[in-house]
């Protein structure tokens, strides 16, 4: 069996699990004061609830959660737009699964408009808004694009392809948000977190790189993570050990993917089509300078946003009440300190973001932890 | 939203850059345009909605593999020292 076949299936071996548990122990015992790690993507933070990695961690270890949801940071003004965008005549509005259920401002969601006749699909990739481009040329295709990093280059694939076979029917809505400027905002903010899990497959698309100023500038130890147990407690051990050592660094724990320049032909392709959104707002956080994506000018016959500007409201700040999801994302809170969780708010009547979307931290908790 | 499974590639048509790949035993159609490195049959790559992102760097994964078996190893020292 080759390596790589071998050590795919050890990351979720028992056994690798409790040698890293035990090292980390013995490595934690020389920390001068208790360590608060943020694991910045949500899907590590499911990783982390659904095996139990923190109940292995001694207790001056803490993993603190991030705002690594794409979903959760999306602003209800830009829910509205999406809305507002599948209610115009002719069109059909296209989006990935996680979308379908978050409520804009007027506490309706994209599934729930769909229901009132609106055309609203959900896909499994980008692509696929190409042959409904194709099989519609009547209607306008609106793409209404959510991610990462990760899932940027998708998008910017899809304007290539779509200018290569003349659909000129497809329309793009940009809500692409970028890791490393919440990352900096968190650590400028102070007080939350003293090093970084750095999310690993926006990383195999940036590059390991893009965390350098953070290390530098404000001396968090980064440590770029898979999503496999062994991966996540391998990404706690290397920071305890730069911790006890002094050390700042960025370091990649998941360099079976990742490459310190990431994904050149994704970045090119990105950097084509996409260019700094200065006015993002992050839902719960509030604007994170050069922190989104919007279509470049010189594309602006496929942007939603230039072509249907009365669907797309401006920006504004939300009243949030009770509900502690600003808190949670910025690594203040703590899902189970909100005193809607698991009461007034739960999966199936979410009064918040990282409720609403199965990638956010409170429904991470609900669905993993029983002690609540 | 960010998910990506480790897939091997079962079939590559060069000229579309599609083909399939075995995901946990279930094989699917996958596109490899935004591969940046160079890819065959047999190869393990990550693949997110649809597209692989990834080829596996095998000097790296044998690198982790044996650090990996290092930490295993000196817990069990340890645990055997230890009676």
């Amino acid at each position: 069996m080759q390596a790589a076949d071998i050590l795919l299936q050890m990351v979720r071996s028992n056994d690798a699990i409790r040698a890293f548990a035990e090292h980390i122990k013995i490595e934690a015992a020389q920390l001068k004061k208790p360590l608060r790690i943020m694991e910045v993507c949500g899907g590590h933070t499911h990783a982390i609830l659904q095996y139990g990695l923190d109940q292995l961690l001694p207790g001056t270890i803490k993993l603190v959660h991030g705002p690594g949801c794409p979903v959760c940071v999306l602003p209800q003004h830009r829910i509205d737009a999406a809305i507002n965008l599948a209610q115009r005549p002719d069109t059909i509005l296209v989006t990935l699964g996680d979308m379908i259920r978050v409520p804009g401002s007027r506490g309706v969601s994209l599934q729930q408009t769909r229901a009132t006749g609106a055309d609203v699909r959900y896909l499994y990739s980008p692509l696929d808004c190409l042959a409904i481009a194709a099989d519609n040329p009547q209607k306008t295709v609106i793409y209404v694009a959510i991610g990462f990093e990760t899932t940027t280059p998708m998008t910017a694939l899809l304007l290539e392809q779509a200018h290569s076979r003349q659909l000129d029917n497809l329309l793009v809505h940009s809500n692409h948000v970028l890791v490393p400027q919440a990352m900096e905002l968190i650590l400028a903010a102070g007080g939350a977190v003293d090093a970084f899990i750095a999310p690993g497959h926006v990383s195999v698309m940036a590059g390991a790189k893009q965390y350098h100023i953070l290390a530098e500038k404000y001396h968090a130890p980064v440590v770029v993570s898979g999503f496999e147990p062994v991966d996540l407690l391998d990404a706690v051990l290397r920071i305890i050990h730069q911790v006890n050592t002094g050390m700042a660094t960025v370091d990649n724990a998941y360099s079976r993917f990742v490459k310190t320049t990431g994904n050149r032909k994704a970045q090119q392709l990105v950097d084509k089509y996409f260019e700094p959104h200065d006015d993002f707002l992050w839902r719960g956080i509030g604007r994170i300078p050069g922190s989104a994506l919007k279509l470049r000018s010189a594309y602006g016959e496929r942007d939603a946003e230039v072509q249907c500007p009365e669907s797309c409201p401006a920006p504004t700040e939300e009243q949030r009440g009770n509900c502690l999801c600003g808190s949670i994302l910025m690594g203040l809170a703590q899902p189970t300190d909100c005193p809607l969780f698991a009461g007034g708010c739960t999966p199936q009547n979410p009064q918040g973001s990282c409720m609403v979307s199965n990638e956010g931290a409170c429904a991470a908790y609900y669905k993993y932890r029983r002690d609540w | 939203m960010c998910l990506a499974i480790p897939s091997k590639i079962v079939r590559i048509d060069r000229d579309t850059c599609m083909g399939e790949i075995d995901t946990m035993g279930v094989t699917r159609e996958a596109n490899f345009s935004l591969v940046d490195d160079e890819i065959t049959v047999g190869d393990w790559v990550l693949v997110h909605v649809g597209l692989a992102i990834s080829r596996i760097d095998a000097d790296e994964a044998q690198k982790t593999l044996a650090m990996y078996r290092e930490i295993i190893e000196l817990q069990d020292g340890a645990l055997n020292a230890g009676g």
